[in-house]
């Protein structure tokens, strides 16, 4: 643009120290992963090892809470995105009546403070006598991602050309087999984002988590128990274990996005000449 | 697709009712519960206690006016730090505009509690960056950092950067460039360009990135407990409802606070719309 050459290195410059900024607490982490400490205190090198890496796996007080968050991350991704996908096609395609109070049941639950939502949760757990523990944890997430789920998916089904599935019609395909072969594989992409996000926002929650938990512990509650002086190793290995899936996770999806990308300009390019 | 005119409310049917049971009849009950008197022996009964309302503000109306302020800064500093970020991506970036976009993200992969814990460490009195600069000589030994208002501010503005960054960098990069040489044509400063052309042309992302800052810093109460140390001195809202819920099981007291706050987050929401005309600026 029109800025002149000093402010334009002086916003490079600028952006480099906040590219710092975020990332140092993560450089700190993954350097304290590989530390030796002498007790439980991990505030001071001490010296290399791998032998965090390799002791984690054998200490259940750590594997369980793990084992906790991935399974209820996994399902409630698998809920979350079925309810949210259903609620985007809905959304996108089909008039009826009630749109704006739906708009507000999904928009009030993400613009909402986090505190606010685990607390209304627990205040009817209490209420109704339900126990806290997995379940209550497991239907929590499924609330506040649902939202997030739709509108992920929204503006990628508002760009979705109708004629690749009237031409799925005219070619004798009933609607089950139009939606599963030619609708499902093209929102796809749109679909995996939604749900790599509702599985990130899931296994990371603390604040609602907190609220519908009971006695059930889940990684970051373990991680939040487990440094109240300093913070142990451990949760620093698995910090940089899951900054490292979530890396690979984005590398698939920016591939998928290609692919999906190429696939549909072949199908545009093949379709092109048939639509009118 | 489904021509049955019952298609739309089939599929929002498991969803719906979801977001219905468990998140507006929550709202509900707490609601109820707030005008509730009683204690965890003897079990609730709802007395219609509006009084409940007068006293939690009285108690601890400071708290929701630090809470207020602590956001309010977190805001502004975000602003100040996210906009020149935001504006060098989006027109600086060029071929690492992407990149640049998952760089801003990527630490957010990491657990929220497990940042924040880490900048505990770094931020401690005798830690990577204060014990450096006490052992140089540039800080008095006596200094410290963590458990001051300045340090939750830092955490909080830390961890909803990205918020901000995010939807400025979509404002601005939308923003059609030839507005801002048709200023310069028409001999505007560059100065006068910016704040005039691009600057007014982002205001809704300033706007997006501001509401998405200060909702979830006004409610947050883990930067309060880890890098403000639990310090009374600067808790926020959040660790008196944090804690009347989960310690002390106050339940009326933490309800009603529970509500104020979303009132409270309401009104300054609405005003700040209007103040901007975010109606005017988004349609």
């Amino acid at each position: 643009m029109g800025d002149s050459k000093t402010s334009r290195v002086l916003l490079r410059v600028f952006t480099a120290l906040v590219v710092v900024f975020l990332f140092a607490p993560i450089v700190v982490m993954i350097i304290f992963s590989f530390n030796d400490p002498a007790g439980r205190q991990n505030i001071t090198w001490q010296g290399f090892t791998f032998k965090n890496y390799l002791d984690i796996w054998s200490r259940p007080q750590i594997t369980g809470p793990m084992v906790t968050s991935l399974a209820i991350a996994a399902i409630s991704t698998v809920l979350a995105t079925t309810f949210g996908t259903m609620i985007a096609l809905a959304l996108s395609r089909y008039e009826f009546r009630g749109r704006g109070a739906l708009n507000l049941l999904i928009f009030i639950p993400m613009a909402a403070p986090e505190i606010i939502l685990g607390a209304s949760l627990l205040t009817m757990w209490i209420s109704i006598g339900v126990p806290r523990g997995f379940l209550t944890i497991l239907i929590a997430h499924v609330m506040f991602n649902i939202s997030y789920v739709i509108v992920t998916l929204r503006p990628r089904l508002v760009g979705f050309n109708r004629h690749l599935e009237e031409a799925g019609m005219d070619l004798y395909a009933n609607e089950r087999q139009t939606f599963w072969r030619v609708t499902f594989p093209i929102i796809f992409p749109g679909i995996l984002a939604a749900g790599l996000l509702a599985f990130a926002l899931s296994i990371d929650d603390y604040v609602i988590t907190l609220f519908s938990a009971g006695r059930t512990v889940t990684f970051p509650l373990w991680v939040f128990g487990a440094s109240r002086v300093g913070i142990p190793p451990e949760v620093n290995v698995l910090g940089t274990l899951i900054f490292l899936v979530a890396i690979a996770f984005i590398a698939v999806q920016l591939w998928s996005q290609r692919q999906a990308a190429d696939e549909r300009r072949m199908i545009a390019a093949a379709t092109a000449p048939s639509t009118p | 697709m489904g021509r049955g005119r019952l298609t739309p409310y089939l599929l929002l049917l498991p969803g719906g009712l979801w977001l219905i049971v468990f998140f507006a009849i929550p709202m509900a009950i707490m609601l109820s519960v707030s005008l509730q008197t009683g204690s965890l022996d003897t079990g609730f009964d709802l007395t219609w206690n509006f009084g409940i309302y007068p006293q939690v503000i009285g108690q601890f109306g400071d708290l929701f006016l630090r809470s207020a302020i602590y956001a309010l800064l977190t805001t502004l500093i975000t602003l100040l730090i996210g906009y020149p970020m935001a504006y060098t991506i989006a027109f600086h970036g060029g071929r690492f505009k992407t990149a640049l976009l998952f760089i801003v993200i990527l630490p957010f992969f990491v657990s929220f509690v497990i940042r924040t814990l880490n900048w505990r460490m770094l931020l401690s009195d005798n830690g990577l960056v204060f014990g450096t600069l006490k052992d140089l000589g540039v800080l008095d030994q006596a200094f410290h950092f963590l458990a001051t208002p300045a340090s939750v501010v830092f955490g909080l503005t830390y961890n909803f950067l990205p918020f901000m960054i995010l939807p400025l960098y979509v404002a601005l990069e939308k923003l059609d460039k030839r507005l801002i040489e048709a200023a310069t044509d028409l001999y505007a400063s560059r100065w006068q360009a910016f704040w005039r052309v691009t600057f007014t042309l982002s205001l809704p992302g300033v706007v997006a990135g501001s509401l998405l800052t200060f909702i979830p810093a006004i409610g947050d109460f883990i930067n309060a407990e880890i890098i403000g140390a639990g310090n009374p001195e600067v808790q926020m809202i959040g660790n008196v409802i944090q804690f009347k819920y989960i310690n002390a099981n106050d339940y009326p007291s933490a309800a009603a606070l529970s509500f104020v706050l979303v009132i409270g987050v309401t009104i300054l929401v609405a005003a700040y719309s209007r103040a901007v005309g975010t109606d005017r600026l988004t349609t």
